[in-house]
C-alpha cells in the first residue's frame, strides 16, 4: 500500500512537471498578418479604428469630462495642452487586433502628435506624426521604434480620416485609417 | 480498487508537492537590486498610483480580478486583446507634483515559464511631460516575485487579502541587466536612447479588486550627455 502511494506521489510530481513544462500558460490569439508588398519597396499594413464604436477614451485638455462616462480628466495646468485618445485597433479584415493610443500635446514650437499601436501577439509600434497635415488632410509620421516583431523595422505611417459612405444603419461615422510602410533596418554584411 | 484509490491520492499529493515546490523554490532567485539604483547618471523619477481606480482610465476584459475604471469604459473582450490591459495615469515627479501623462498597455506574454519563475508581461509606456517632451518605454515585466510575495499569501489568508510592505522591481528586460528600453521622441528627450526600471510598492492587496494601496515608480536613467547638461529641470532629477 505504501509503495503504491509513493509511486503515486512520483507520478504526480512527474505529471505536474511535464504539464507545466509542455503546456503553454499563456496562448495569445493570433490573427493572420495582412501585409502586402509596396510597389516601391518595403511592406505595407493597414490598421483602422471605427468611430465611435472603437473609441475607449477621449480625454481633452480643459474639459473635465469626456469619454467614457464618469471620466475625470485632470484639470491641473500641466494637462492644459494634452489630449489623449484610446482606441481598439482593427486589421484590414475589420477584426480587432490591438489597442492604440493617440496623444496630442500643444507646445510652443509645434504640436507633438504620437501614436502607440499595441498588438499583443506581435509587438508594439511607436509613431511620431508630423505636426502639419498634408494636402488632402492626411498626416505622415515616422515609425520611431517598435518591440518584438517590429523591433527591427522602421518606416512611416500615414493617418487619415475616412468618412463612411455605406449608408448602413449601424455603420460607423467613419474611421481613422493608419497605413504603415515597413522597411527593415540595414545591417552590415559579415 | 483500494490500490487504485491510494494511487490517485498519491498522484494528487505529488502534484500538490510539486506546486508547493515551484511556488517556494529557493533556487529561483529574486530580481534583487535595480541596476539603476547604483548608476552615476542622473535619473528621472516618475511616480503613479498602483491602484486601478485611482488612475484616469483602466480597462481589461471585464472578467479579471481588477474591475475597469470608470465603470462604463469599453472593455477589451475580443480574442486578440482579452489578455491585455490599458491604463492612463497621472504621473508625479520626485516632489509629488503633477508632471505629465502616462499611458501603459500590457499583455500576458507567451514567454511565461512558471517552471523557471517567469510570469512575464510585455508592456509599453508612453510618457509625455509637458514642456519637456515625450518618450516610449518598452519592457518585459516579471511578476513572479509579486505572485509569490503577495498573491499566494493573500489566497492562503482566510479573508483573501494581504497586508504588509512589498517593494519590488517589475522590469526584467529587454536590457541585459533587466532594464527597459526608452526611446525619447520629442522635446529634450528627442533622439535619446535611455534605460528605465519600473517598480511597485504594495501595502494592501485583495483577491477581488487587486491592489488596494500601492504606488508605482518609473526610474529613467538619462544618458551621460544629458547628465552633463545643466538645462535639465532639477524638479525631475532625482540622483546625481
Amino acid at each position: 500500500m505504501l509503495k503504491t502511494f509513493l509511486i503515486g506521489i512520483l507520478l504526480g510530481i512527474a505529471a505536474a512537471a511535464g504539464a507545466l513544462y509542455s503546456l503553454p500558460v499563456v496562448d495569445q490569439h493570433r490573427e493572420v498578418s495582412l501585409v502586402t508588398v509596396a510597389p516601391n519597396g518595403g511592406n505595407q499594413e493597414s490598421f483602422h479604428a471605427n468611430i465611435p464604436m472603437d473609441r475607449i477614451m477621449v480625454g481633452t485638455a480643459g474639459e473635465k469630462s469626456g469619454l467614457p462616462a464618469g471620466l475625470e480628466w485632470p484639470l491641473d495646468d500641466v494637462f492644459a495642452g494634452i489630449s489623449a485618445e484610446l482606441f481598439k485597433i482593427r486589421n484590414a479584415r475589420d477584426v480587432v487586433i490591438g489597442v492604440a493610443a493617440r496623444t496630442v500635446a500643444k507646445e510652443e514650437e509645434s504640436d507633438v502628435i504620437d501614436w502607440v499601436l499595441h498588438l499583443p501577439a506581435r509587438g508594439t509600434l511607436f509613431v511620431n506624426m508630423a505636426p502639419d497635415a498634408q494636402e488632402g488632410g492626411h498626416r505622415i509620421g515616422r515609425l520611431r521604434t517598435g518591440s518584438n516583431e517590429f523591433a527591427r523595422l522602421r518606416g512611416f505611417v500615414a493617418e487619415r480620416w475616412v468618412v463612411d459612405t455605406s449608408g448602413e444603419e449601424d455603420a460607423p461615422a467613419g474611421r481613422i485609417e493608419l497605413l504603415a510602410t515597413y522597411v527593415g533596418i540595414a545591417e552590415p554584411l559579415e | 480498487m483500494k490500490y487504485l484509490l491510494v494511487l490517485i491520492i498519491g498522484i494528487i499529493s505529488g502534484a500538490a508537492i510539486f506546486a508547493t515546490g515551484v511556488a517556494f523554490n529557493p533556487f529561483i532567485s529574486s530580481q534583487g537590486l535595480s541596476p539603476l539604483a547604483v548608476t552615476d547618471s542622473q535619473t528621472v523619477a516618475l511616480t503613479y498610483s498602483g491602484v486601478a481606480s485611482d488612475g484616469i482610465v483602466f480597462t481589461n476584459d471585464g472578467e479579471s480580478r481588477v474591475s475597469p475604471h470608470p465603470e462604463k469604459v469599453l472593455q477589451l473582450w475580443e480574442a486578440s486583446i482579452r489578455k491585455t490591459t490599458a491604463s492612463v495615469k497621472e504621473l508625479r515627479d520626485g516632489r509629488g507634483q503633477v508632471a505629465g501623462l502616462g499611458i501603459k498597455m500590457s499583455s500576458l506574454s507567451e514567454a511565461t515559464r512558471l517552471f523557471a519563475g517567469k510570469a512575464i508581461v510585455d508592456s509599453v509606456w508612453y510618457v509625455y511631460l509637458p514642456g519637456r517632451g515625450g518618450m516610449f518605454i518598452e519592457q518585459t515585466e516579471n511578476y513572479w516575485d509579486f505572485l509569490r510575495g503577495i498573491v499566494i499569501p493573500a489566497y492562503r489568508s482566510s479573508a483573501n487579502t494581504w497586508q504588509g510592505s512589498w517593494i519590488g522591481n517589475l522590469t526584467a528586460g529587454p536590457g541585459a541587466l533587466g532594464t527597459a528600453k526608452v526611446t525619447g521622441s520629442s522635446g529634450e528627450f528627442n533622439g535619446l536612447e535611455m534605460l528605465a526600471v519600473e517598480s511597485l510598492a504594495v501595502r494592501a492587496w485583495r483577491s477581488v479588486g487587486g491592489s488596494l494601496a500601492a504606488d508605482g515608480q518609473l526610474l529613467i536613467e538619462l544618458p551621460p550627455e544629458v547628465t552633463d547638461d545643466s538645462s535639465v529641470d532639477e524638479d525631475f532629477v532625482e540622483d546625481e
